[in-house]
């Protein structure tokens, strides 16, 4: 109870309203469209460092695909989204020190009550997981970002069905994950 | 690396670093670089996700067509619609962000709070990349042809002004969030 000290200053505290945050996300998007023309988005970093790493090992393997040369051929690799992604980690970083929230954790709390403290377990989920998202995400052309975020802001098409598939996949995934059968 | 510089401007770079900053900051506090909020929110514990997606939407939505309408950008930037793509790309990507509870964006900044499983989870989003890319010429040729709408938006597909269409969404996102926050208040006298 915050009865004898005053609420700290919204910038130490560790959650912000869901409100506030999207509404910031929101004006996030206003300024990189506007300063940018740019639109929010992720998961193309991905594939632009996928193809990086391909391409240390074998020019020609980046080259010879299709899919990788449409982003990285006659294109920076090193991109506007590319240092968007490699900076998400320090701004969570700065949030999470100012709150005090910065916690080294190996398997998240609600993972260990289902499935235990092991970390291979987790670790080989969570890459697993990763693959299948990001896999996904390409398929679809976004993701939560491109897709959920600005290409809904925009009205696509895409980006609701996307969202849609999203829930429906995800509820399915958890439900059947976590529920405790009766 | 590829017939160009690998590196973009200065000026481009310097400018995604800091969205990347602003918007790292932000899903921090928001709380959805936590795997809990994210694998709650489909399990309809927690409404988070939905809150911080819709509001956005709306708040951006308006501005994105106020500033189009007013000639102050360059144009809209929407992703053609492939129908069949977008849905099982969708499902897949729900998978996926279920098992690991974060998505690409919250994945990779989690990193920054100390969640050490995001790293594997950043590992095999980079694989999973990696396995589209092999993936992609059998996609275009069954998966991406399949109800090609073009950058389709709701307006346009549908009909009506996207006004119309934001004010709707608007209200009912509105509506939906004094619904939601009742059921979460009575929930929480319930179990106090």
């Amino acid at each position: 109870m915050q009865t004898t000290q005053s609420a700290p200053h919204l910038l130490f505290r560790a959650r912000w309203s869901p409100y506030l945050v999207g509404a910031l996300i929101g004006v996030l998007s206003w300024v990189t469209f506007l300063t940018m023309d740019k639109a929010l988005g992720a998961s193309t970093t991905l594939v632009r460092a996928a193809g990086m790493i391909t391409g240390a090992i074998s020019e020609d393997a980046v080259r010879d695909n299709a899919y990788y040369s449409k982003y990285l051929v006659g294109k920076p690799g090193f991109d506007w989204q590319f240092a968007l992604v490699l900076l998400l980690p320090v701004g969570a970083y700065i949030a999470s020190r100012l709150s005090k929230t910065y916690q080294p954790e190996s398997v998240p709390s609600l993972w260990r009550a289902r499935f235990g403290d092991s970390k291979p377990l987790r670790y080989a989920a969570a890459f697993g997981g990763g693959a299948l998202m990001l896999f996904g995400a390409r398929l679809a052309g976004g993701c939560t970002s491109g897709h959920s975020i600005s290409g809904n802001l925009q009205l696509a098409v895409s980006g609701w069905i996307f969202t849609a598939a999203l829930f429906g996949g995800g509820i399915v995934t958890a439900m059947s994950l976590y529920k405790q059968r009766s | 690396m590829f017939d160009t510089n690998l590196f973009a401007d200065p000026q481009v770079l310097l400018f995604g670093a800091l969205t990347g900053l602003i918007f790292g900051f932000l899903l921090q506090k928001g709380g959805v670089t936590q795997h809990k909020v994210i694998v709650g929110q489909f399990l309809l514990h927690d409404f988070t996700v939905l809150k911080i997606i819709l509001t956005a939407v709306v708040v951006g939505g308006i501005g994105i067509y106020g500033m189009t309408g007013l000639g102050m950008i360059e144009g809209l930037k929407v992703k053609s619609a492939h129908v069949l793509a977008n849905l099982l790309g969708g499902v897949l990507f729900g998978g996926g962000m279920a098992v690991l509870g974060y998505c690409p964006g919250t994945g990779i900044a989690a990193i920054g709070q100390g969640s050490r499983d995001a790293i594997a989870g950043a590992l095999g989003m980079l694989f999973g990349a990696g396995l589209y890319a092999q993936a992609h010429p059998f996609m275009q040729e069954h998966v991406l042809n399949v109800g090609e709408l073009g950058k389709a938006t709701l307006a346009t597909s549908i009909g009506g002004s996207p006004w119309v269409w934001l004010v709707a969404l608007a209200i009912g996102s509105a509506a939906l969030f004094v619904w939601l926050e009742r059921r979460e208040r009575s929930a929480a006298h319930g179990a106090a």
